[in-house]
């Protein structure tokens, strides 16, 4: 019904304009007013026009900015971080500057020069001293814009300190896992085909390597079972599922020739670097130390995705098929931060910010910056829980599940919301 | 032969010409003119269906997980239940919405209907130099448009990877639903729009080196025309490219190849694919990518400086230095690519190289921008409606420009790289200055293409409405970016999760918006009215109702095929002889000899 009225209004509505165009038109015939003639009144209407949609402008440029301005995001919260709000915000009156020049030039003389009669154009062709300015002028003003900028693309680009701790930040749809490098500040390596349950971050050791051959080979749906059903005439096939079938079979077939390969290829000294990685739950709060130098690596199972740090001022594509790399340094614990905004619900957070599927936009972590005291203790606690859940698992896996039972109750797991700070058990 | 059964056009004037039947008049017509009017009329209908697909998405944004009757009138249950939008189409719409903006409203609709129409009739050319494939480049232009349109219909929805589709995402159908069918569909359309785009672009490029009148030497050629040449120069160099992206991602898909995929495990799917890289085709994609901008901005710009030039009655500020302008930024917009690339993962250094150039495109724009403002000064200013969009145009080519300095910078890029900063960006700079552009070009050369005057009191009201409506839509959008919302969001609950103040301010501001963008929606309406109400019912035009100097204005208003009915005129001057000093008139069309002791500018 209410379509209905809708649509009589609509239609109405375009029946008014056109009585009222025909009017317009008959009115225009009986004063033989044609339309490529525009009078002085609508010329000096659209002029005055033109001069108060500038101020309107203006006016909501100011208004937005005072209301809203920068505060949507906070202070930056990283070294670079503050070293980009710096350079942002002096880009930001560069432009602005022109933003207000250029357009209030535009409009006024537009406003100005609006058809007068008796007066003629001024015939003004061109004018090399002048073209010679604006194009020099703009070019001085980029030239200092693009030194300021590279100097600080070189600074947040260059190599990480010694003292940098690595982490890695594994993302797939529509979640993030970390892992941090453990006492020989090495992240162990990775081959995606050694992917299975226990493994989900395909990490890469003797023990692994050889859980995935087994495991494709005897596994559920194993190369061996899938020749026995297929061989077996006894069961019925679809063809269809037949055909799927013969196709995973094959794939099968060379994926474990490979990993036999790497089997081969592979160093058992370097196990140890994966053994004391500290791996934790998908969506485990990621927990920061304050002023401590970190180089995060990123990785992809599925699609592409971003990490973006809106707090820390910085964002990387999560790439399949390679790893990524940044550094920041947090500056401020999530403590300050809270105080400095007023707000007691206040967290950092890492988004994702490449469209990865339909959940992209509920695809987030915690992120928690703490104190350097604050940190150490948190850091024991994930490392010893580390040391226990990997005796549980003989050491065919070598990581634990620390913060997923959690240590401590305030210390929260999973996304959840993460209200109050761990206060650490002394 | 229905050719000759259906109501042939009887020429009062008894023009010695071939008696045209409806078919090959109307339909598949070889005649560039009318070719220029089907690109109009089936840009428009784009135009349309894009701006809807935007209100859709826009009423999630402002009024997240709230039924509504116009949602579900529109998408009926499945893809929005009880009135609200779902996630899937809403990325569905967000895609599509990009893609026939960019594509079918703003590089088809916008060069290839004023391309078509003006480049012979500036000129002085009968027609183009191949009708027949001028008329195949329409085809092509809508039967993609068709297929594009009909993967909104389909069961799994249209593409849904956002317009740039990115693999691996747009490869694997297991990843989003609309990454199966709709995919394959959106590359056959893409794969034909290109076929489309290199027809016509070809076709421009030899008809302006080969057909121009006597007298109409490069340096004489109006603005609108270096313009459309610079643009099919880069259609030509560009477009190849992306059909390459394009068959190697369907290759991916369909032929089990391995170009953009490695190492990737899906669902529970261990895919086989190594060594691809999904950095390939996001390469591919921006070397078309990037000059695409300009191909769709030349013309806009080189319409607006027709019409400025006209409605000021003063001569272009600095002819030569807009035309080296054209070029400057033509040639800089081949190598500025990676700089939608700083935060993929691409080599740091390559990066700093692109920061250099992509600013460096400033210096031309700035220059075009001064320039216009010259112009304007000290004219004799009318203010029509397509001079009012041109001066708007303007506007909005500063506005967005200044924020590309931002996000050029690769060192202030990572701050604000994918968020609604970046959309307000290329909104402003592009979308709205290409699409003012258009408007212009509409009301200024509607009595060259149809014959009839459009209403400017109507005309007036569009612009008032549309310009205020626009910038309300992106001015406050930058700040949402600033606050660091992420684009193709379904809506940000997330942020309830960490800073509910930043939550409150994005629902406020885009309220706002979706307010303005229903306001700039409506206002379409009076145009489109006027429109079709003017191709009808509109007062007969005047040969020359400007009063403007360029050839298309000394053709009859009654179309005939090859534009003269006598011979084609012979140029004499450049195109912007207005009000100069020691004439009667305050224009001098290009035919008029140059007087006894005359400088030609």
């Amino acid at each position: 019904m209410s379509r209905l009225i809708v649509l009589i209004v609509i239609v109405l509505g375009v029946l008014a304009i056109a009585q009222l165009v025909r009017l317009y038109e008959l009115s225009s015939k009986l004063r033989d007013r044609r339309e490529e003639e525009i009078t002085n009144r609508d010329n000096k209407l659209n002029a005055g026009l033109l001069l108060g949609f500038v101020v309107f402008l203006f006016g909501g440029f100011i208004w937005l900015m005072l209301t809203y301005g920068w505060t949507g995001r906070g202070d930056a919260a990283s070294v670079n971080g503050v070293e980009t709000d710096w350079l942002l915000n002096l880009n930001f009156w560069i432009i602005i500057a022109v933003f207000f020049l250029t357009n209030s030039l535009l409009f006024g003389f537009a406003f100005k020069y609006v058809r007068k009669p008796g007066v003629k154009a001024y015939y003004f062709p061109h004018d090399n001293r002048l073209e010679l300015v604006w194009t020099v002028v703009p070019a001085i003003v980029l030239a200092i814009i693009i030194i300021l900028g590279l100097k600080s693309w070189n600074d947040q680009t260059d190599e990480p300190g010694k003292e940098a701790i690595r982490v890695e930040l594994f993302s797939k749809q529509f979640g993030w896992t970390v892992r941090m490098s453990g006492e020989d500040n090495t992240l162990g390596l990775f081959d995606y085909k050694l992917t299975n349950e226990n493994n989900p971050l395909a990490l890469m050791t003797t023990a692994t390597i050889q859980n995935a051959i087994d495991s494709m080979e005897n596994g559920m749906s194993g190369i061996k079972a899938l020749e026995r059903k297929l061989n077996d005439r006894t069961i019925m096939l679809i063809p269809e599922e037949r055909d799927l079938m013969v196709t995973d079979l094959d794939r099968k077939e060379r994926l474990i020739r490979l990993l036999y390969q790497m089997k081969e290829r592979h160093n058992p000294k370097l196990d140890q670097q994966a053994m004391d990685d500290i791996v934790f739950t998908e969506g485990d709060t990621l927990y920061l130390c304050e002023n401590q130098e970190y180089e995060f690596n990123f990785r992809a199972k599925d699609v592409i995705h971003s990490a973006y740090f809106p707090h820390f001022r910085a964002q990387m594509n999560t790439v399949p098929g390679m790893t990524t790399r940044f550094k920041i340094t947090p500056s401020v614990t999530t403590a300050a931060m809270r105080d400095k905004m007023h707000n007691p619900k206040f967290n950092y957070i890492l988004m994702c910010n490449k469209i990865c599927g339909t959940s992209h936009y509920k695809m987030k972590l915690m992120v928690v910056v703490l104190s350097k005291k604050d940190y150490k203790k948190w850091y024991a606690s994930v490392s010893d829980k580390k040391l226990e859940t990997n005796k549980t698992f003989k050491n065919v896996y070598p990581v634990g599940k620390p913060v997923a039972a959690p240590v401590n109750d305030s210390i929260p797991a999973g996304g959840a919301m993460v209200d109050s700070l761990p206060t650490m058990p002394n | 032969m229905a050719a000759h059964e259906a109501h042939a056009h009887h020429d009062a004037h008894g023009h010695h010409h071939h008696e045209e039947g409806f078919i090959s008049k109307y339909v598949f017509s070889q005649d560039h003119k009318m070719i220029g009017k089907q690109f109009l009329m089936t840009a428009v209908f784009m135009g349309v269906v894009a701006m809807l697909l935007s209100i859709m998405f826009r009423i999630q944004l402002a009024w997240p997980g709230e039924g509504s009757d116009f949602l579900s009138f529109f998408l009926g249950d499945k893809w929005a239940p009880k009135g609200v939008l779902s996630e899937s189409m809403y990325l569905g719409l967000v895609t599509i919405h990009g893609t026939i903006m960019v594509f079918f409203l703003l590089t088809g609709g916008l060069s290839g209907t004023f391309s078509n129409l003006l480049i012979p009739l500036q000129l002085g050319a009968r027609d183009m130099a191949s009708g027949f494939l001028n008329m195949i480049s329409y085809w092509l232009f809508l039967l993609s448009s068709v297929i594009m349109l009909c993967s909104l219909f389909i069961e799994t929805g249209p593409a849904s990877s956002g317009w740039t589709v990115y693999p691996p995402l747009s490869a694997l159908p297991q990843a989003i639903e609309g990454s199966g069918q709709g995919m394959t569909m959106w590359l056959v359309a893409m794969s034909i729009f290109i076929a489309s785009s290199l027809l016509g672009s070809l076709n421009y490029i030899v008809t302006i080196f080969n057909l121009r009148t006597k007298g109409m030497k490069m340096t004489r050629m109006p603005l609108t025309i270096w313009a459309f040449f610079v643009t099919a120069v880069l259609g030509v160099l560009s477009f190849p490219v992306l059909l390459s992206a394009a068959l190697l991602l369907m290759m991916d898909r369909l032929a089990g190849t391995s170009f953009y995929l490695s190492d990737i495990i899906v669902g529970s799917e261990m895919l086989e694919n190594h060594g691809g890289s999904p950095l390939l085709y996001q390469h591919l994609f921006w070397f078309l990518g990037h000059p695409e901008v300009y191909i769709v901005l030349l013309p806009a710009l080189g319409l607006s400086s027709e019409i400025i030039s006209t409605n000021s009655r003063k001569p272009i500020f600095g002819y030569r230095a807009m035309i080296g302008s054209i070029l400057a930024i033509g040639f800089l917009s081949f190598i500025v690519w990676g700089h939608h690339m700083f935060v993929t993962g691409m080599n740091p250094f390559i990066g700093s190289v692109f920061v250099f150039t992509t600013l460096l495109i400033a210096i031309p724009s700035a220059v075009k921008v001064f320039n216009y403002i010259t112009t304007i000064w000290r004219g004799s200013n009318i203010y029509t409606p397509a001079m009012l969009f041109s001066i708007g145009l303007v506007s909005t080519f500063i506005t967005g420009g200044v924020t590309g300095i931002i996000l050029a910078d690769s060192a202030l890029d990572i701050a604000v790289h994918d968020t609604y900063f970046v959309v307000a960006h290329f909104h402003i700079v592009m979308g709205m200055s290409a699409v003012f552009g258009m408007f212009a070009g509409v009301y200024h050369w509607f009595p060259k293409m149809y014959g009839r005057m459009l209403n400017t009191r109507l005309g007036y009201a569009h612009f008032w409405i549309t310009i205020v409506g626009a910038y309300g839509v992106f001015f406050p959008m930058h700040f949402v970016g600033l606050a660091g919302a992420p684009r193709r969001y379904y809506d940000y609950t997330v942020y309830n999760e960490f800073n509910t103040e930043s939550f409150d301010m994005m629902l406020d501001l885009n309220k706002i918006i979706t307010f303005f963008a229903i306001l700039a929606a409506f206002g379409q309406l009076l145009f489109l009215f006027n429109f079709f109400y003017s191709i009808f019912r509109g007062p007969k035009a005047v040969q020359n109702p400007w009063k403007s100097n360029t050839l298309e204005w000394t053709t009859p208003v009654e179309h005939v095929h090859g534009n003269w009915p006598g011979a084609i005129p012979e140029v004499h001057r450049w195109p912007y002889d207005y009000s100069k000093p020691g004439m009667d008139s305050d224009f001098i069309p290009q035919t008029v000899p140059l007087m006894e002791g005359e400088e030609e500018h």
